[in-house]
């Protein structure tokens, strides 16, 4: 009864049962931070704007970004996943999210940031709608835990405008 | 003799009923595992429920050996989302980060486009020949959840099978002599 292996085994047990319930509390008690996140895009230049031979539309701008994720560290925060995506609507499609900038923010220290930059993955149409089109900025961030649930939410800045004519 | 011996006596003393009981307990074992995993499949829609990484893409937010628990639901893919994804020709599905999403309005189809967080390049070149966009068809799930580490065993035993083998071995040779 009072074997050895009997007594490694209810060791072993009783620890991966209390790792376990650590990890789950550790998961569930980021539900209780409410973070309060805070951003501001400008687009400052429009560097070209062309048709390609496809007939898609692409276009490179530079942007300034600057945000302050600080309040989605807890202790459970591995990581956050940021992104600025163009969001639009064409008559073909209800729907269009690029991409235009991410970024992994490793620790707190480094959540309220500014960067200078052009668009780092290419913006193109799937057609020739982008002359004139109005357009949303979003920022979106993945918290990414040590351990658990994976968060995700987003600031919407709206009322951006890709100028009338190529260039 | 010591220890081998008295499993050999074990093994020889074994009385039908006492087989029997340990074929089924043996056989719950088995069923409640099958039970468990099916009723992942069932509960969060996803036909392969977690998943182990296998590769550094996705550094430094999901490392080889973390295991990753899927969610399929109804809602569409948006940009962002982790998806676990298949292409045509490649038996190992890949877990990557959505980039661009194209929502056509009549259809309804979205074509979404994928990244690893690791990787300079998007995944196009990952994709059969010719395939410039993922739809709902090709994905398997998204990534809800994270468990770090985990996922090493499975990695172990699918790289070294010997180590399986001793496993499996040992545990049937401690079941068939336990003596309950």
């Amino acid at each position: 009864m009072h074997s050895f292996g009997y007594r490694a085994n209810a060791l072993l047990t009783f620890a991966v049962t209390i790792l376990a319930l650590m990890c789950a509390m550790a998961s569930v008690s980021d539900n209780f931070n409410s973070p309060s996140p805070t951003s501001k895009v400008q687009v400052l230049n429009i560097n070209w704007f062309q048709k390609q031979p496809n007939g898609n539309d692409e276009v490179s701008m530079t942007l300034n970004i600057s945000a302050d994720l600080q309040s989605l560290f807890t202790w459970n925060t591995k990581q956050v996943f940021v992104f600025l995506a163009a969001e639009y609507e064409t008559p073909k499609n209800a729907l269009n999210q690029i991409s235009l900038w991410d970024g992994i923010i490793p620790s707190k220290e480094h959540a309220k940031f500014w960067i200078h930059t052009s668009n780092k993955y290419r913006f193109i149409d799937q057609g020739s709608n982008l002359r004139g089109k109005e357009f949303n900025l979003t920022l979106h961030w993945h918290v990414m835990p040590k351990t658990g649930k994976m968060f995700a939410d987003k600031i919407v800045m709206s009322g951006y405008r890709l100028p009338q004519e190529y260039r | 003799m010591g220890w081998f011996g008295e499993a050999v006596d074990s093994i020889k003393s074994i009385q039908i009923r006492q087989a029997l009981s340990q074929v089924v307990s043996l056989g719950l074992i088995v069923t409640s595992a099958l039970i468990i995993w099916k009723g992942l499949m069932l509960m969060t829609g996803s036909e392969s429920p977690v998943v182990v990484v296998l590769s550094e893409s996705m550094e430094p937010g999901f490392a080889r050996g973390d295991i990753l628990f899927l969610h399929m639901s109804k809602d569409p893919i948006r940009a962002g989302e982790i998806v676990v994804y298949n292409v045509d020709g490649r038996p190992i599905p890949i877990v990557h980060r959505v980039i661009k999403v194209h929502g056509q309005r009549d259809t309804g189809e979205d074509y979404v486009l994928t990244k690893g967080d690791n990787n300079h390049e998007d995944d196009i070149e990952l994709y059969a020949p010719g395939q410039r966009w993922l739809q709902q068809h090709h994905i398997m799930g998204r990534a809800a959840g994270f468990l770090p580490y985990v996922g090493w065993v499975t990695i172990i035993m699918t790289e070294k099978p010997i180590i399986k083998y001793i496993v499996i071995g040992a545990l049937g040779l401690l079941v068939i002599t336990s003596k309950d």
